[in-house]
């Protein structure tokens, strides 16, 4: 139902609120009884005159009945129940109904789902961290380590009463150094579990940071589109609340942005999109610009403007240096991916582009990998190389080839590209 | 004659405290602190028992086992592992690899010296 559709349930809750029977209100109105109850029901539309009166007598703005105050309720409900979990059943189209009639209700319904999503996020984040983060792993096996040293020491001590001096000076020094590495490894390990709860800054690295702050602008960055940009001024205009390492990033990654806007400008790009969709072949023969630059040109595409596009562009060392993740085909946050990824095949071919089916997990995606060099290679200087791999929805899964995220998480057994145990491995 | 031990453990402390006990009962104790060149010590010591920590510096101990049992001269030395991981999966998956005992830390010496003890016993 169109919000214009439920001016009869604003009027109907207005008049209930304020305790006026429903022929009172007809009549000092100028209408009957029973056509209000029909406009009440939202069975005939109103507007002008009628409109007016039942305002003037209910005592309220006549744009509170025809707009009512639930527009950005409503617009926050059908943004919600869009993140609402596959299967769930939402009558999508009764929304606007019950923002107008359950107000309180709808706006809890609102704020119960944001705080999901924020713990989601939180616990993606947490997860992410224990699994990649090898302070944890290393202080928590240096903590085990150190109690095994203790005991043993201390149970020599103890059931050796007659134990010779120098061995009870030895023992006597080990424990003493143990118990000062277990303090050490104690504290060490609490000052990290407690600063992570405040997760936004202090334990963020400056990747993490760069892409939490491309999250928050969709990608897309308007005020990079323009021509003849003042760059440095626009970037003292951006808000940062991060590190200076992070920033840098941040101002590596807008300059790299406004280089492929010149070269591929913000209205041909959405005329070739448009026309075609986010086909990089396309866009490439369009426009005669290089696959990488077209790669991450369609990487910053607004989502109103087509489906989402995804992104990893990685050094000649395999590190992540960009990431965008798309239909729930992950991607690490700084370490090198799977080995079987084609963006790594890409690397040994400059220039060739890889196009390839891929599955992770439940995701399917199409993939298209070229490699660029940055900088040509000399007598005295090697090449530098960046290679991407633009990542698209895909939907056939038998064509598609198998691959992981990352060894320490992937659970692929017997992979013969695996360059560490995973943590997932039976045997770990 | 005098059995022979060789302890592979990166730990300096739990090394001093093992050789302690075990050359207490009478165990000949040769110990090894790197991953890297383990293999390498097993084949040169030839011991009657061989106690491997997983975590070692450079190299798994769990490699360095799948080594030992696919050489002809050491494969079939008794080998007690030790890890700081304790579940019934990880002990399972420590025997199929060729453990012949597992134990996890923090352990007792007693435990340490019966280990060895059933080893070579067995």
């Amino acid at each position: 139902m169109s919000e214009s559709n439920m001016i009869g349930t604003r009027i109907r809750e207005h008049r209930i609120m304020k305790g006026i029977k429903q022929g009172d209100l007809a009549q000092k109105s100028g209408i009957s009884a029973s056509y209000l109850n029909l406009i009440e029901h939202n069975k005939r539309k109103i507007g002008g005159r009628v409109l007016l009166n039942l305002a003037n007598v209910l005592g309220v703005e006549p744009s509170l009945l025809s707009e009512g105050a639930e527009a950005s309720l409503i617009a926050a409900l059908a943004k919600v129940s869009g993140a609402l979990p596959l299967g769930a059943s939402v009558e999508m189209d009764r929304l606007d109904e019950f923002a107008v009639r359950f107000p309180g209700l709808a706006q809890y319904l609102v704020e119960l789902i944001r705080q999901r999503d924020e713990l989601d996020c939180a616990v993606k984040m947490f997860s992410e961290r224990l699994v990649h983060d090898p302070l944890l792993i290393k202080t928590l096996h240096e903590v085990i380590s150190t109690v095994t040293s203790i005991r043993s020491a201390a149970s020599i001590l103890a059931e050796n009463r007659e134990l010779e001096s120098v061995w009870q000076s030895r023992f006597q020094r080990n424990i003493d150094e143990d118990s000062r590495r277990l303090a050490e490894s104690a504290e060490m390990l609490v000052k990290h579990l407690q600063t992570a709860p405040d997760a936004g800054s202090a334990l963020m690295t400056p990747q993490e940071e760069l892409y939490g702050f491309l999250e928050d602008n969709g990608y897309h960055f308007p005020e990079f589109e323009v021509l003849n940009l003042d760059f440095d001024h626009a970037v003292k205009n951006i808000s940062w609340h991060g590190s200076d390492a992070g920033h840098s990033l941040v101002v590596r990654y807008l300059r790299q942005y406004s280089r492929d806007a010149m070269a591929i400008p913000d209205a041909t790009l959405r005329q070739v999109i448009t026309r075609s969709g986010p086909s990089p072949e396309m866009l490439a023969t369009a426009t005669g610009s290089p696959l990488p630059t077209v790669f991450r040109r369609l990487a910053t595409l607004p989502k109103e403007l087509c489906e989402p596009v995804g992104l990893v562009v990685c050094d000649g060392a395999g590190a992540v240096l960009m990431r965008k993740e798309i239909g729930g085909f992950k991607i690490p946050i700084d370490v090198a991916g799977c080995p079987l990824w084609p963006i790594y095949q890409s690397l040994s071919q400059p220039g060739v582009p890889i196009r390839e089916t891929l599955v992770q997990g439940q995701a399917v995606v199409e993939t298209f990998s070229v490699t660029e060099t940055v900088r040509q290679a000399g007598f005295s200087v090697p090449a530098l190389l960046n290679a991407h791999m633009l990542i698209l929805p895909g939907s056939e899964k038998k064509q598609a080839r198998q691959v992981g995220r990352t060894c320490k998480i992937c659970p692929v057994e017997n992979c013969e590209a695996r360059r560490e145990k995973s943590m997932l491995a039976s045997d770990f | 004659m005098t059995k022979t031990v060789l302890l592979i453990e990166d730990e300096q402390n739990i090394v001093e405290a093992v050789r302690f006990i075990l050359s207490r009962d009478g165990w000949d104790v040769r110990t090894h602190a790197n991953g890297l060149d383990a293999f390498d010590a097993v084949r040169r010591r030839n011991p009657d028992v061989v106690i491997l920590d997983v975590m070692l510096p450079g190299r798994s101990g769990f490699d360095i086992l799948q080594d030992i049992r696919e050489d002809e001269t050491v494969g079939n030395v008794p080998v007690l592992m030790l890890s700081a991981r304790g579940r019934k999966e990880d002990i399972e998956t420590a025997k199929r690899s060729g453990a012949n005992l597992y134990l996890t830390k923090p352990f007792s010496n007693e435990e340490v010296l019966n280990a060895v003890r059933d080893l070579v016993t067995e």
